[in-house]
């Protein structure tokens, strides 16, 4: 398949300015900027179908479009900060494709009326931003960032600005603090970023995948994407698939193939031949999917896995063996949301500590059964009350997987018939010291 | 102090951000910080604070916010090991334990000569590439994949050896 986001596979050295060049690149900012008004590069995006590709699938051109008009500064922000356990496609498309990503970034600046973006990437991403200032800078110098752009008045710089070890970043009005100097804390919502977002200016804030699609959308039109994929979901996604498959990796694929496709034939199947428990479809704030024949048909577009109760999100697929013990990933999920639960509110906060107090109880062996009916009853509570949707991805894993496993569960406890149903052949976690401010 | 040795760079980062924003630097800043003393000293806490024109306690709140910054030293380099979920389905709390026997620690402690901090991280995005550790020092991060624990040995060894 021809790839459209990872274009790299199919053109070796893309990631020097010459090649890019060579193949297009840039030509299509140049015509933007030079020839179009914003609301036409709003419109064909909108036409695309293109949807956010950061985890909650929001149609990107129409977010575009709600920018409030008329105010002194704009601003787009891209979000590489990447955090979701699971994830690991912007990554591989800021080293190896980053000018698609950069000419992107431009033209949904242009379309935007920014004359300053920023690309957030988390801290860890300090060697990979080492590179794409060297690759920022070469557009400098060639003038396709600057003042005065092609002789036009349009001028745009763009920077990047690292995080520093906190999820949380990833939420977008959190990210705006964090940009902004502050703790990454989020902010209540409205306003929308398009209306207060950075230093209170309208702001397009997308995710690195999203908008590396779009000089392609711009440059073939939105036929050409909706073309794509199937309905609804135009266009392609790239697949992060990690955990018990052969061949774990990023496999862009057009919307529409089905899971068993992705997990078989790309990802080379279960190691030993194993069959499939679970599946996590985007990351560990999933909705945790026991595995039948069903599941492995379904097709993998943002209307199909709502169906069946879970959500596409950024395709952070992690697969799970049958050897797995349920109880044991949602003591790994709970432990992830308690040290990164930002602290701000308080169902959060608490009832996230409190999971994981009761998981490490059941893993040590001094649970009981009552213990996993408390489990359920603080993740139910926490349902529908935190601030941000971060203490509503720590309780969905647990809720799911207590609805769905719970005999894992149950094993654990003390007090539980026995002889035990032999669980995961995993070590009993013990309590991990955490690096940083657990 | 940093606003001497690194007036150039400085003024750079400020650049990057409107004139009346200057606070945006603040974690730059941090970075250029934790690169010159190994971690955030009481007196980088105030020389970021003045060039931001920010309060000392507000960017100490920075630093206990992002837990890649740093407020004691700890060994010279840190090995952050990926021990989250998908990381840990292909042996990564293995790989990690088996490390830490080699250097005869726990995770999460300091070797004797103060050479290394063996740490388990949360997901570093190379999930598919477990197991995996960011080797942090003052140069910055260096992400090792695909490791093996004799591989990480010797990681290690190029490590203590380039001091
Ligand atoms: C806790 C939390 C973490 C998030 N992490 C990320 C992330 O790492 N990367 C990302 O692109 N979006 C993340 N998001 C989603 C963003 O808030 C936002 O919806 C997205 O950047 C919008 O871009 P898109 O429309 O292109 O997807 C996160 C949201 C929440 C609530
Ligand atoms: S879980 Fe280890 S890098 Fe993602």
């Amino acid at each position: 398949m021809e790839h459209i986001v990872l274009r790299h596979r199919n053109i070796p050295g893309l990631d020097k300015l010459d090649v890019y060049l060579a193949n297009g690149g840039f030509e299509t900012f140049k015509r933007v900027v030079t020839s179009m008004k914003p609301e036409e590069v709003i419109k064909i995006v909108m036409a695309s179908g293109l949807k956010g590709r950061g985890g909650a699938g929001f149609p990107t051109g129409l977010k575009w479009s709600f920018l409030t008009k008329n105010r002194p500064a704009y601003y787009v922000v891209c979000n590489s900060d990447e955090s979701e356990p699971g994830t690991f496609k912007d990554r591989e498309i800021m080293e190896k494709n980053p000018f698609q990503l950069l000419e992107g970034i431009m033209i949904t600046a242009f379309a935007a009326r920014a004359n300053t973006a920023y690309n957030y990437m988390r801290g860890e991403f300090w060697p990979v931003a080492k590179v794409l200032d060297t690759k920022i800078a070469e557009l400098r110098a060639r003038g396709f960032l600057g003042k005065n752009l092609f002789g036009t008045d349009y001028s745009l710089d763009v920077h990047l600005h690292l995080g520093a070890g906190a999820y949380i970043c990833g939420e977008e009005s959190a990210l705006l603090e964090s940009i902004e100097g502050k703790m990454g804390q989020p902010r209540l919502k409205p306003p929308f970023p398009a209306d207060k977002g950075l230093y209170g200016m309208p702001t397009v804030i997308n995710n690195t995948e999203t908008l590396t699609n779009v000089p392609l959308i711009v440059a073939r039109g939105a036929e050409w994407y909706q073309s794509i994929g199937v309905k609804n979901s135009a266009g392609t996604k790239v697949m992060c698939l990690s955990g018990h498959v052969n061949k774990p990796g990023n496999y862009e694929l057009p919307f529409g193939v089905t899971l068993r496709q992705v997990i078989y034939d790309h990802g080379g199947g279960v190691p030993s031949g194993k069959k499939v428990k679970a599946v996590m479809m985007s990351g560990a704030s999933s909705v945790v999917l026991s595995v039948t024949d069903e599941i492995l048909d379904m097709s993998l577009d943002y209307d199909s896995v709502a169906a069946k109760g879970a959500a596409l999100g950024s395709a952070s697929v992690i697969v799970m063996d049958e050897s797995v013990d349920l109880s044991w990933v949602i003591l790994k999920t709970t432990r992830f949301f308690k040290h990164e639960s930002c602290g701000k509110c308080t169902p959060c906060r608490e009832g996230n500590y409190w999971m994981l107090h009761i998981l490490e109880r059941l893993h040590s062996g001094e649970g009981t059964k009552a213990d996993v009916d408390l489990l359920n009853s603080v993740a139910s509570q926490v349902q529908g009350k935190c601030l941000c949707p971060l203490g509503e991805f720590a309780v969905t894993p647990v809720l799911s997987s207590l609805k769905a496993f719970r005999a894992d569960f149950d094993a654990r406890a003390k007090d539980a018939a026995k002889p035990k149903p032999a669980p995961a052949a995993k070590p009993t976690p013990k309590k991990e010291p955490m690096a940083g401010n657990d | 102090m940093l606003a001497e040795k690194y007036r150039e760079q400085i003024a750079a980062t400020l650049a990057k951000y409107p004139a009346d924003q200057k606070r945006s630097a603040v974690m730059p800043l941090l970075y250029m910080a934790q690169s010159e003393y190994g971690y955030v000293t009481k007196e980088a806490l105030a020389e970021v604070a003045e060039i931001v024109g920010v309060e000392p306690t507000q960017v100490a709140s920075i630093v206990g916010f992002y837990s890649l910054y740093y407020d004691h030293a700890g060994g010279q380099h840190r090995v952050q090991v990926c021990t989250d979920l998908p990381c840990a389905l292909r042996g990564a709390d293995k790989f990690a334990d088996d490390l830490c026997a080699k250097f005869g620690i726990k995770l999460g402690e300091t070797t004797k000569d103060g050479m290394f901090t063996i740490e388990g991280v949360m997901c570093v995005a190379a999930c598919d590439k477990a197991p995996v550790f960011q080797a942090q020092n003052k140069e910055g991060i260096v992400y090792h994949e695909n490791q093996t624990v004799e591989s990480a040995v010797k990681v290690m060894e190029e490590l203590k050896g380039k001091k």
